[in-house]
């Protein structure tokens, strides 16, 4: 489904050259949940932003299902990501628009007549239990509302894949979680692909079946997520691994509940 | 009051409103696209032109750095190639629509850039194409932001009638100069500020009103 070949990218900042992907491999299989974990600077966000062009490769190849992502033109490009969703950590809803409207920009941009948008928002809102804020302004929405309408939003054209770029980091615990229930369940009904970037690891652990470990621009480990969480071999998962028990038993100590 | 104060603010008053009207409306006709060209023809815009920006740029300084008295004397011929006069409000209004345009267009590339980048990017991850960001994403989210651009620049070109007055443009600014200044009609003068300022509150608080009222409907409040 997904391909990442040989990818490098590097940045030019005004003094130096800085390498943010070097020789990225991967596949992701069609109908995973694949994670993509590293710490803060690691490249994520440059990779994800590579599936959708969003970001050009200096070299290697992406391909997202029957498009080469890297060989295509605007125009091109244009149409491939009308197949691709994508969800964001800011949420990016548009505030001129209503509930409806964000879910309908990306029907309008795609040509559907206005009674055909309204059956399909209507149907998305029902899948992401908001029907009843259709009218709301996204102003008005609390912060797992308004990720509940990006990922209408993102889901809207029936994509093949949905990109989630530390969607739920700036939500509470509990709003992640369920905001995670929501696209396992997206998952399992539409077969979706979907890819998460995150830093939080028990996220990962909770709902993808692959990954791959990022650590400043080359995977130092990939695999089944299971596996590699009871035997980890880069020291960057080992800390991720540490710094969260560590947390947890932070959290016992002081009395708190654990994650 | 005599009647002749009366009469002659009166016709003061309807050609500045004629000029301010008609100047602005082509004014934000020129303007406006040019602000939009500004924002996405820079870099890290939707349709970065590097050059197109830079000789834009370039031209809008050139414009704006003249004072506006100069300028509208420069445009003078031209004024005379479209409207066949040099005199009158129909010739200033040339002017003053070139003369204002430049700072519109600087207003409105400032609200622009006032949208968070992460929406532009949502519309680019959507698969939408430069001009349905622009309508559908820029503009509308920089609404509020642009009436209240909108409102400064037409008490701008309030000013900018006035001194168009001064050179036989006819309006409000011409009777302070000829009468007030001229013929010592001090009741003239007086009568013209009072109108004056009474045009650019009412302008204002209509602008700030407009913006308000759909920010709250936005439920963003201030």
């Amino acid at each position: 489904m997904i391909a990442v070949k040989n990818v490098s990218k590097t940045f030019n900042t005004l003094n130096e050259k800085v390498e943010v992907l070097k020789d990225i491999n991967f596949e992701i299989d069609q109908g995973d949940i694949f994670g993509i974990i590293g710490f803060s600077g690691a490249g994520k966000s440059t990779l994800i932003r590579c599936l959708n062009g969003l970001e050009k490769p200096d070299s290697g190849n992406i391909i997202v299902g029957e498009n080469e992502i890297t060989k295509l033109n605007r125009k091109e490009l244009r149409n491939a990501r009308k197949k691709i969703g994508m969800i964001f950590q800011q949420f990016n809803l548009f505030d001129s628009r209503t509930v409806y409207e964000n879910i309908a920009f990306p029907l309008e941009i795609s040509g559907y007549k206005k009674d055909k948008i309204k059956n399909r928002v209507e149907e998305i809102l029902e899948l992401v239990e908001l029907s009843e804020k259709r009218d709301s302004y996204p102003l008005q929405l609390s912060g797992g509302q308004k990720q509940r309408v990006g990922i209408a939003r993102a889901l809207a054209n029936e994509p093949d894949v949905l990109l989630s770029d530390e969607a739920t980091s700036a939500l509470d615990p509990q709003t992640t979680l369920s905001i995670l229930e929501l696209l396992k369940n997206i998952n399992k009904r539409l077969n979706l692909t979907i890819v998460i970037i995150t830093h939080e690891l028990d996220l990962l652990r909770y709902c993808t079946n692959n990954m791959v470990v990022l650590e400043n621009g080359h995977i130092v480990e990939s695999g089944n997520t299971e596996n590699l969480f009871l035997g980890p071999k880069s020291n960057t998962l080992k800390n991720f691994i540490n710094i969260t028990k560590g947390l947890q038993e932070n959290r016992n100590f002081l009395g708190g509940e654990g994650i | 009051m005599s009647g002749d104060l009366v009469n002659l603010l009166l016709t003061g008053t309807k050609e500045t409103l004629y000029m301010v009207f008609l100047s602005s409306i082509i004014a934000f006709l020129l303007g406006v696209p040019i602000g939009v060209v500004l924002v996405v023809t820079d870099k890290g815009g939707i349709f970065p032109l590097f050059k197109v920006n830079k000789i834009v740029g370039l031209i809008i300084n050139v414009i704006r750095s003249m004072p506006e008295m100069i300028l509208i004397i420069i445009l003078l011929p031209l004024s005379k190639l479209i409207v066949g006069t040099t005199l009158g409000a129909n010739a200033a209004i040339v002017s003053i629509s070139i003369g204002s345009a430049p700072f519109i267009a600087r207003i409105i590339e400032n609200s622009l850039k006032e949208v968070e980048f992460g929406k532009i990017e949502a519309a680019e991850a959507m698969g939408s194409k430069p001009f349905e960001i622009i309508k559908k994403v820029l503009l509308p989210e920089a609404l509020p932001s642009i009436i209240r651009g909108i409102t400064i620049s037409i008490i701008g070109i309030i000013g900018f009638t006035a001194i168009a007055g001064a050179i036989g443009a006819g309006g409000l600014g011409s009777l302070a100069i000829r009468f007030g200044y001229q013929r010592f009609r001090t009741d003239v003068l007086i009568g013209t500020v009072v109108i004056l300022i009474i045009i650019v509150q009412l302008i204002q608080v209509i602008g700030e009103a407009i913006a308000k009222s759909i920010n709250r409907k936005r439920f963003k409040f201030e």
